[in-house]
């Protein structure tokens, strides 16, 4: 299903990640992570359980130091700017780097306020002269791209919680690309669905990736091999290997990867 | 016989005896015996509030049986020796009172509550919490005496000259009773007494609210106040109405500190510095005296019962909302 893409050895990288150490605590859970996530196409972060790869997502919008007790060390380079630079602005960054959880969290509001939720708070369409058909558009038309529309279009009123969990994701989906992000950072985002919505929202992100970039933490080997175009594989906190997914899924280099390939660890 | 064996042989003794009368059925006896005393003192104490109820009733009834519960109720007339028993201007006095402490202590309360549950660290919470906690604790008493000796005369030197000064054209705000001692003393000191139970109870509220539901508002680039303001505090909203009902109803029947402070003049206040005489302090001052007047006992009861059933109301109700957002 994948296609050729420009891959980072001939377009610039989107994230370019220096150096990146994180510790939880004492415990240190990404060790000195270089890596260069190219511009558009999917790029997996497969590994193991607990090897550090909703900690290496999460740190690419700063979602991870809300948390207690976490310190973050290194730079990422979103064209050209350190995101962890102390003049970044997090509200900014996170608005050009959405996130899409791997359980669904509506926000205790309609369908349709979920969606208009951060183009309200950005002041988006302040300037619409249209008494808020624009919005109205722009939420249609991101409830159509998460592939949610006609399901819900007779009562975008309703509260979100009274949709299904596999209706909540693709409304999460619909919620994070109505800001306009040029990054979507995915954990899992299939975990807690049923195989034909998960199906549902990993062709909405096949679609997406022709003009935004998408970060897709897996754990499944299938999925990886399904949707990406290039793939970061971590071991225990450690990058082991990265390379344009044809590749590393036909020619693994490191022994490491060839045993979690084979399935023989992890 | 050295000391040694003797304690030896003490022990023996000892532990025979033990064992004798700790043999299987006694211990099996003696344990059912403990567990239906508790079981019989549980059922007496969960009892206590629907008999507490059906006495009062049963106490008042000569009053309901001759005077309408309208006219007890919306009756300005307090002339016991001439059978008018109208308890308006206390339900007012109480009202009053409970207001002015709900004005101020709601919105303070609130923004301490969203402070501690979004804002510190669970280290500097753990220090802050048992702080407000302690508030809790100390005796009403206190409370009105720190009334009367600060918050009166602060009140009367300091609020009310400049109240005439800015706020005199508004009848609120008159200043006609000069003491110091009315409906904005007991306000200002019940605000203080409801204080720990409304930050208590609606930061825990908040802090239920999931993680995930702050993280995905963050992650389209929304502030942590506008988090806060559009989405924590929506969904935290049964919660903290009912952390604030039940500081009301904390406040609707707190007595001494209130009665210590708000005047007890029987009449509608007008303005927050007038003298109050709350439900409450109309119990607590008139019963056990002039009981010789007819009906005047059953009055009292009758007061007693509409607090009691206020309060309950109000009790249960956040109890039932709290209890199903643990649940959710
Ligand atoms: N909030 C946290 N506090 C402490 N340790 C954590 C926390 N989150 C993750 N870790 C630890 O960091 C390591 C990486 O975790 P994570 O990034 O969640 O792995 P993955 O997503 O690959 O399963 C694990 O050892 C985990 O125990
Ligand atoms: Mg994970």
């Amino acid at each position: 299903m994948s296609q050729a893409l420009p891959l980072n050895t001939h377009s610039s990288p989107h994230l370019r990640i220096q150096d990146l150490n994180v510790w939880y605590e004492t415990n240190h859970a990404l060790r000195g992570i270089y890596a260069e996530i190219p511009t558009f196409g999917i790029t997996a972060i497969i590994g193991p359980s607990g090897c550090g790869k909703t900690t290496l997502l999460r740190s690419l919008n700063r979602l991870l130091e809300e948390g207690e007790g976490i310190r973050v060390k290194g730079q990422v380079w979103l064209n050209e700017v350190d995101i962890y630079d102390r003049v970044m602005d997090l509200n900014e960054l996170r608005t050009r780097v959405g996130l899409l959880a791997p359980k669904p969290y509506p926000l205790p509001l309609s369908i349709y306020e979920n969606v208009a939720y951060g183009r309200r708070i950005h002041g988006l369409d302040v300037l619409d002269k249209g008494n808020g058909r624009n919005l109205d558009r722009k939420v249609e038309h991101y409830l159509r791209t998460a592939g949610l529309w006609e399901e819900v279009k007779d009562r975008l009123k309703a509260p979100a919680s009274a949709l299904s969990t596999g209706q909540q994701q693709r409304l999460c989906l619909a919620r994070a690309l109505a800001v306009e992000p040029e990054i979507l950072l995915c954990d899992e985002p299939t975990s807690a669905l049923d195989p034909i919505s998960a199906q549902g929202i990993e062709e909405q992100l096949i679609t997406l990736k022709e003009n935004t970039t998408i970060v897709i933490v897996t754990h499944l080997l299938r999925q990886a091999s399904r949707m990406a175009d290039y793939v970061i594989f971590l071991w225990m906190g450690e990058l082991v290997e990265c390379g344009p997914a044809k590749e590393l899924f036909k020619n693994p280099k490191d022994s490491r990867t060839q045993a979690y390939l084979m399935g023989k660890i992890g | 016989m050295n000391e040694k064996s003797k304690f030896l042989k003490n022990r023996e003794k000892l532990s025979r005896h033990h064992t004798k009368s700790f043999s299987k059925l006694s211990r099996d006896r003696k344990d059912l015996a403990a567990h239906k005393a508790m079981r019989a003192l549980a059922i007496c104490v969960s009892i206590l509030v629907p008999v507490f109820i059906l006495v009062l009733f049963l106490r008042a009834r000569p009053i309901l049986a001759t005077h309408n519960i309208s006219t007890l109720l919306f009756s300005t007339t307090w002339r016991p020796n001439q059978g008018s028993f109208g308890f308006f201007p206390f339900i007012m006095g109480t009202l009053w009172v409970t207001m002015v402490a709900m004005i101020i202590s709601v919105p303070l309360s609130l923004l301490t509550a969203i402070y501690l549950a979004e804002y510190t660290r669970p280290k500097v919470r753990a220090f802050i919490m048992p702080l407000i906690d302690l508030l809790a604790g100390i005796p009403s008493v206190v409370y009105g005496i720190w009334g009367v000796l600060t918050v009166v005369p602060f009140i009367q030197k300091v609020v009310m000259p400049s109240a005439d000064r800015w706020l005199g054209f508004s009848p609120l705000f008159q200043t006609s009773n000069p003491t110091g001692y009315g409906v904005l003393a007991g306000g200002i000191v019940l605000a203080v007494m409801v204080f720990p139970i409304i930050i208590a109870v609606s930061e825990e509220v908040i802090r239920t609210v999931p993680l995930g539901l702050r993280e995905a508002s963050w992650s389209v680039g929304a502030s942590r106040w506008q988090t806060i303001r559009r989405i924590v505090l929506r969904r935290a909203f049964p919660g903290v109405i009912a952390a604030v009902m039940l500081g009301f109803s904390r406040a609707f029947g707190e007595t001494m500190a209130v009665l210590m402070v708000v005047g007890n003049v029987v009449q509608i206040p007008h303005s927050i510095f007038d003298a109050a005489y709350p439900l409450t302090a109309l119990i607590a001052n008139n019963y056990g005296e002039m009981m010789s007047i007819p009906l005047y006992d059953a009055a009292l009861l009758g007061a007693a019962l509409i607090l009691l059933l206020v309060v309950l109301t109000f009790n249960i109700g956040s109890r039932l909302v709290l209890a199903r957002i643990s649940y959710s």
